[in-house]
């Protein structure tokens, strides 16, 4: 059963003038790593913060239905709140809050009225879930700036984790990193989607076709194929996408 | 939906709070207005009359009004013919470290509590000038003196950030043509500069008309105020007549009201020059976009 | 490098040497008059006529009333600032509240004193109290404020918004958590250079306030005040005895030197926060 399903999905930014996503139709499966990839300026940050609704923060408007679980995210009905608790999102650069490891992982349950004394263990947890546990367990009051890159990113994913959502959206969570970091965020998002549906930007068709389960590939704000990720690289349907994997255009 | 309430709810406290500067100008010019009207409805005689003399109800404010602007544009010019070669040192020849003594003096400048400078000036400029010019010292020169000092900072900020603001590539093509810097300076740099000096000088025009406590201690104040014909007699200004005369004003009388079109006047004063000086920023950020 | 440049540049350099000259003379004059009376009787005791005494009233009065000007404009200021930074549209009223508050940056203090004493002092009945200068100096530095805060709510990145509202918080969640968080030490700073600005303002507090040469502390806030400003100017401008000018030297002296204080804490917290703001970057 597949988690999210769009229907007939167009997003619209400046006035209308600009068409950022054209009725998109796809579906996307539970506990399977999603990868979106596509030329820069392509949609697929856009069609990511379609999923939690990030895209309200600028002025856009958007037609067609998201379902998650069944349930429209942009009917009247849903409490935005809710549903970003829900769909998790990690995004292209590192950014902790300017506070102590601890805070910025116990930032998420705090703001939705989890007590005091429950806060230990689910920071402990979602920073062994982040495998960022190890390196940071004796330095949780230590502000966040003091680490590295890859570190910083793992706590984002902490932080996300910390708030139990069932969906987690990474926006190119690489793309600021070095190879190091870089794999074991890979190797993180491996084991994490045992528990969670994990949908992610990539600009990296390697890394794509390394970790995704089903790749979807955009261009001009279309999405031309979607499909198993083996399928979509090695036996692509459309011509366009494997003129972009073969690296003709992009 | 409770936190969609309450979100609702708060940001509507933000926006009433927002609208409390509304409010407040509003209330200013509302009764700063009803107080001055029956001194203002005395229409010409009391706009140009020539004579301002409370005890026999003359309120004439002609001569404190060009007086407010021999003094204002006077420190203006000795402001401007200091302040504007400085900017341009500041800008564009002071070694890093030079820079980061001479900046936060003139912001310093800025801070001296202004009633503490019109006492330096009263003890010591008014004291310079009667020695060396004779007359009680208490004068338009010493006001001149005074205002300048409290005005040239804020032309020296704004224009070395006008300077500064001019786009790196128009020096670079004149220093490649074999230009000099000084050259280059005057020629290029200057003239492209030019919308955010004249604003800082019209800026710094109102803040000098504005002031009140500095101008006070060294201008002398005669009881009857007449338009001056040299530098070294004392004046009156819009701001010295309304501090002076307030605390002896009978409160419902003709003079507090003529006290309170005062206020008038300079608050219209000064808001023409704010506006002239938003338009002239306007003008300059579109000519260079 | 001809001559001619040489003279040039050494005509530009003077200039803007005269600002450090002026600064210097005046604080050095300043002290050199004022340093002699300044003994913890000074500080300690109450003025009596113009010559003897302390400054104790004065000092307590500026304190009192700077601390009722911020609790009237620092809410106010800030809240305005959120709005503005953080939730105002794009539309007709914004730029008006915008309009607005630079228009009462603009109004010359005396305009405001004016106002205070007609609304305060008259129209409301606080008479010339604590409460009607506290408040006076708060519309003074209200415009302050709202500029001060709304730069530092600006500054802070839109990446940790986007974080916080990720994560399902609410956007006043958001604002409170991490936005303030991150701004509050720009706010400081911008509070602090507004209490330089209040603490030696006096045409607002010699029209509202009281004489200054009060020697008892106000038993409540409806009580006129004392104030270090107001003091300086009725001893300068009535004293005509030099004890009282170098009493005017010494209360000036402690003007300057609250003023500095909150200068160089405000440089000190800008310094720290600009480290931290980029720290924050990548």
């Amino acid at each position: 059963m597949s988690k999210i399903e769009m229907k007939g999905l167009s997003v619209y930014y400046g006035n209308g003038t600009v068409h950022a996503l054209k009725d998109v139709n796809m579906k996307i499966e539970a506990n399977k790593i999603t990868a979106l990839i596509g030329p820069s300026g392509c949609g697929k940050t856009t069609f990511l913060r379609a999923l939690n609704r990030m895209n309200e923060l600028i002025r856009v408007r958007t037609e067609g239905e998201v379902l998650i679980d069944g349930i429209d995210i942009y009917s009247k009905k849903v409490d935005v709140i809710q549903l970003r608790k829900k769909v998790g999102m990690v995004f292209q650069q590192p950014n902790p809050f300017p506070m102590s490891i601890y805070d910025n992982v116990a930032y998420g349950p705090r703001i939705h009225g989890v007590r005091n004394r429950e806060l230990d263990g689910i920071v402990e947890e979602s920073l062994k879930k982040a495998a960022l546990w190890d390196e940071v367990k004796d330095r949780l009051e230590e502000n966040a700036f003091g680490f590295s890159g890859g570190q910083q990113q793992r706590l984002c994913i902490a932080r996300a984790l910390a708030v139990n959502p069932e969906i987690i959206l990474f926006d190119e969570p690489c793309s600021s990193l070095d190879p190091i970091s870089t794999a074991r965020i890979e190797e993180l998002l491996s084991k994490l989607k045992r528990e969670y549906t994990i949908v992610i930007v990539t600009h990296n068709m390697q890394q794509a076709a390394r970790i995704s389960d089903f790749t979807a590939f955009f261009l001009m704000g279309e999405l031309i194929e979607c499909g198993k990720t083996p399928q979509i690289f090695e036996r692509p349907r459309d011509k366009r996408t494997e003129d972009y994997i073969t690296g003709r255009f992009g | 939906m409770e936190v969609g309430r309450a979100e609702k709810i708060i940001e509507k406290v933000f926006f009433i709070s927002a609208l409390s500067s509304i409010l407040i100008v509003f209330f200013i010019i509302a009764f700063i207005l009803k107080e001055s009207i029956p001194a203002l409805a005395l229409g010409w005689n009391f706009f140009l009359g020539m004579r301002w003399y409370p005890p026999h109800s003359q309120f004439g404010i002609f001569p404190i009004v060009v007086s407010t602007f021999v003094v204002g544009i006077g420190a203006l010019a000795i402001a401007a013919s200091i302040g504007i070669p400085a900017s341009i040192y500041l800008a564009e020849f002071s070694p890093g470290w030079l820079r980061n003594i001479i900046k936060p003096c003139v912001e310093m400048l800025v801070g001296i509590p202004s009633i503490v400078l019109g006492f330096f000036g009263l003890m010591v400029l008014v004291v310079f000038i009667r020695n060396s010019f004779g007359g009680y010292g208490e004068c338009i020169l010493a006001g001149w003196m005074i205002l300048a000092i409290m005005t040239l900072p804020h032309v020296v900020s704004i224009s070395e950030d006008s300077i500064r603001a001019v786009p790196k590539g128009y020096k670079e093509a004149s220093l490649a043509l074999g230009a000099t810097h000084l050259q280059t300076t005057i020629r290029v740099i200057l003239p492209n500069a030019r919308s955010g000096i004249l604003a800082s000088l019209i800026l710094g025009m109102g803040n000098a008309i504005g002031e009140t406590m500095a101008v006070l201690m060294v201008i002398g104040n005669p009881n009857i105020p007449w338009i001056p014909s040299s530098v070294l007699e004392p004046v009156r200004v819009l701001t010295s007549t309304i501090v002076i005369e307030i605390g002896y004003a009978v409160w419902g009388s003709m003079h507090q009201h003529a006290l309170f079109a005062l206020g008038v006047v300079l608050f219209i004063i000064v808001a023409i020059l704010n506006v002239i000086t938003t338009a002239v920023i306007r003008k300059g950020v579109a000519g260079i976009g | 490098m001809n001559i001619k440049e040489k003279i040039v540049k050494g005509g530009l350099f003077v200039s803007a040497l005269i600002s450090v000259v002026v600064l210097l003379i005046v604080i050095g004059y300043i002290v050199v008059n004022g340093i002699g009376v300044i003994s913890l009787d000074f500080l300690l005791k109450s003025p009596y006529r113009f010559e003897y005494g302390g400054v104790f009233p004065q000092i307590i009065g500026s304190l009192f009333l700077v601390a009722l000007c911020l609790l009237f404009a620092v809410p106010l200021g800030v809240a305005s600032a959120i709005y503005l930074a953080e939730y105002a549209p794009d539309n007709v009223i914004t730029s008006c509240i915008r309009l607005f508050v630079e228009c009462l940056a603009g109004i010359p203090s005396i305009v405001i004193g004016l106002f205070g004493l007609v609304f305060l002092v008259y129209y409301l009945g606080f008479g010339v109290s604590m409460l009607s200068g506290g408040l006076a100096l708060g519309f003074m530095i209200l415009p302050w404020t709202v500029r001060a805060s709304e730069e530092a709510i600006k500054a802070v990145p839109r990446s940790y918004r986007e974080a916080s509202l990720a994560l399902g918080a609410s956007k006043w969640q958001t604002i409170r958590s991490v936005v303030l968080k991150s701004a509050y030490p720009g706010i400081i700073t911008g509070i602090l250079l507004g209490i330089g600005k209040a603490i030696g303002e006096t045409a607002v507090v010699l029209l509202t306030a009281g004489s200054g040469l009060e020697s008892f502390l106000p038993r409540s806030i409806l009580d006129p005040v004392a104030s270090l400003p107001v003091y300086v100017y009725m001893l300068a401008t009535q004293g005509q005895t030099s004890a009282a000018y170098s009493r005017a030297f010494g209360a000036s002296i402690l003007l300057i030197t609250m003023f500095l204080v909150m200068s160089i804490s405000a440089l000190f917290l800008r310094n720290r926060y600009i480290k931290r703001m980029s720290g924050g970057r990548w």
